[in-house]
């Protein structure tokens, strides 16, 4: 097995001093590993997320993504990193409204080379072809405004996967989405992890899911701060 | 060049917000630019109304009201000048020129100036233009007149046509006894020259030749053009006469010596001194246009940052988005910059092109009725000044906004919910 695409050890976390939300001894998440992180509101998935992507910093410990450890990156380095190796997907709203479904897509590519490199053909073809295999490629052209919350989520998926980074993280990307299209959109985030060779960190509350993915984590278990008790 | 791009079609996305912040920003910038071009082409057209002439010389009196009814034919003398003081000072050695003006009276609204051939000869105005003449001659004999290119315009004169002086400027008593004969019309010179009808020396002698310590003539006592002798027009007195030395070195010293000019008090003024004098004065006045007019640019400017402020929150998400994308807080604040910047250089574009439109719309308005010639001309220094102070303030101005949207970020993370 390859190394850890996600490694926390002895992390703790919190916004103010003698509040801790986070307190994780030990977390790894192998490379190309399809996680389902859940837990309760308030059990600090988000704040798990700000870790993991950069934007937030731990105040202990250490967290490795891809071999690399964040702590020790400044704020611009993190930014570039999580730009470069990244995915994210959002609950919602998760494009820019006054760029095309083709603009929002590509924009990963056009902020960070890094990722531009990585592409095998052109921007507009990478775009074209990821767009297909989502089933949207019929809308590349169209205002992102005039989409449906289902076609929003899957541009979202296009722009996260788009340039192969190494992990993406969804956010509760279906809790907007009704059960049909939830699975159908599950699967082809599969389909497209899978062929980039990608690591997948799914969190959500919806526990219907869960069988889908091929290992399961409740925040709780790993995390020794219980915050549970405070939001039900 | 993404961020540029992504600024632009941010605003694109916000188009009304935009153009109404764009015209404010411009509407500032234009009147900025509008009123500089006014105080420039004002004191332009001022100072190429006279030109190559060393002094003004009229009767004792104050210097700017000397400059403004000797030149530019606003306000009257309250003295005039005897034809004789006039001789001794044109027969001075080192006098080149001199052109004698006889002011007073008037027809229909325009102002009549007695003059000799001097002036059609010497008068320089822009430099080094001379008087010529779109059709006709100078005048020659006694009834002869010329006149402005804006008197035959308004009035529709041509030459041939006879016409008649009133005493004074607007006043109810006609020299209807006496009519003049258009000789000529002289080419536009955009000054007051436009707006003025010459006639000889002797003409104004001729009109006055039956009055009587300042009354017109009875009834029947009227003296017919063709019965007035040669010994009737001697001229006896000017109003104000320009002088031209033959060395420049001279002008400072015959200044003072027409100024203690025994025989009649006189005032001498030299025309450049006379008009910084008068932009002294105007100054205060234009230093407080020039505040009411910056004030108005603040307000613009003000305008845009209380837009791209209250814009910031429902942007919220849009920031969260870049964040997520690997965006550092430079880029955000970049990308609110850019905006107020594109902003603030829309506007002064836009304000540009209104000046200069509107400078083509009404330089001829302006000119026919406050004869003002307003030059065209590409953006003074200052104007380029108040362009790059905008654009400076204006991206200032954009990291108000942009420090607000940078903190944002930092609080929000990732995580917006809306």
């Amino acid at each position: 097995m390859a190394a850890p695409a996600i490694e926390l050890k002895d992390v703790q976390f919190s916004y103010r001093a003698g509040k801790k939300i986070l307190d994780i001894p030990n977390l790894t998440i192998d490379a190309g590993e399809r996680v389902f992180l859940f837990g309760p509101s308030g059990s600090g998935k988000t704040t798990l997320l700000g870790l993991l992507t950069g934007v937030l910093n731990a105040q202990q410990g250490s967290v490795q993504v891809l071999g690399r450890d964040l702590a020790k990156m400044s704020g611009s380095q993190r930014d570039a990193f999580r730009g470069s190796h990244l995915g994210y997907i959002f609950q919602l709203f998760n494009l820019i409204p006054y760029l095309t479904v083709e603009e929002n897509i590509t924009l990963p590519l056009r902020l960070h080379s890094e990722r531009r490199k990585r592409l095998k053909s052109g921007m507009h073809e990478e775009a074209k072809s990821i767009a297909a295999r989502l089933g949207i490629d019929h809308l590349l052209h169209e205002n992102v405004v005039n989409l449906s919350v289902g076609q929003q989520q899957r541009v979202a998926a296009a722009r996260s996967l788009i340039g192969a980074p190494e992990v993406i993280v969804a956010d509760e990307p279906t809790s907007s989405l009704d059960f049909d299209h939830r699975e159908r959109f599950i699967e082809l985030l599969f389909d497209c992890v899978k062929q980039a060779n990608a690591t997948l960190l799914f969190v959500s509350h919806d526990r219907s899911l869960m069988p889908m993915f091929s290992r399961q984590l409740s925040l709780p278990d790993v995390n020794r701060v219980s915050n549970t008790s405070v939001a039900a | 060049m993404l961020l540029l791009s992504l600024a632009y079609h941010s605003l694109k996305n916000r188009l009304l917000t935009t153009v109404l912040t764009v015209l404010s920003i411009a509407l500032s910038v234009a009147l900025l630019i509008g009123v500089e071009n006014v105080r420039v082409g004002a004191r332009e057209s001022f100072s190429n109304t006279i030109s190559q002439t060393d002094l003004i010389v009229g009767a004792r009196g104050g210097s700017l009201q000397l400059l403004l009814y000797a030149v530019f034919h606003i306000g009257s003398a309250t003295n005039n000048l005897s034809y004789s003081s006039y001789e001794h000072w044109k027969n001075h050695p080192a006098v080149r020129w001199t052109i004698p003006y006889s002011l007073g009276d008037s027809h229909r609204g325009f102002r009549v100036v007695g003059t000799d051939k001097n002036f059609y000869e010497h008068y320089r105005y822009r430099r080094d233009k001379s008087i010529r003449f779109s059709a006709g001659r100078a005048p020659e004999s006694v009834f002869d007149a010329a006149i402005g290119s804006d008197v035959a315009q308004k009035l529709g004169y041509q030459v041939g046509q006879k016409v008649t002086i009133t005493h004074g400027l607007g006043g109810m008593i006609e020299h209807n006894t006496k009519p003049f004969t258009i000789v000529g019309i002289i080419d536009r010179t955009a000054t007051p020259v436009d707006r003025s009808v010459y006639i000889p020396l002797e003409g104004i002698s001729a009109v006055h030749v039956d009055w009587q310590d300042g009354a017109p003539p009875m009834p029947g006592e009227e003296i017919a053009a063709d019965k007035i002798t040669k010994e009737q027009l001697k001229v006896e007195n000017i109003t104000a006469f320009l002088v031209r030395f033959k060395t420049r070195l001279a002008v400072l010293q015959l200044q003072r010596n027409i100024n203690e000019y025994a025989d009649e008090p006189l005032s001498a003024v030299i025309p450049g001194v006379v008009l910084a004098e008068l932009w002294a004065t105007i100054g205060y006045a234009e230093d407080a246009l020039r505040v009411v007019t910056f004030f108005v640019l603040i307000v613009g400017l003000l305008g845009m940052l209380v837009s791209l402020y209250t814009s910031l929150n429902e942007r919220r998400r849009e920031m969260a988005i870049f964040r997520a994308l690997g965006a550092g807080p430079a880029k955000i604040i970049s990308l609110l910059v850019f905006e107020s910047a594109i902003l603030s250089f829309l506007g002064c574009v836009l304000g540009l092109g209104i000046v200069y439109g509107l400078s083509f719309a009404l330089q001829p308005v302006v000119e026919r009725q406050f004869g003002l010639y307003l030059p065209i001309q590409a953006p003074t220094p200052t104007s380029l000044m108040y362009l790059g102070g905008v654009m400076i303030a204006g991206i200032l101005i954009g990291f108000v906004p942009a420090w607000k949207a940078y903190r944002n970020t930092l609080s929000d993370g990732l995580s917006v919910r809306l």
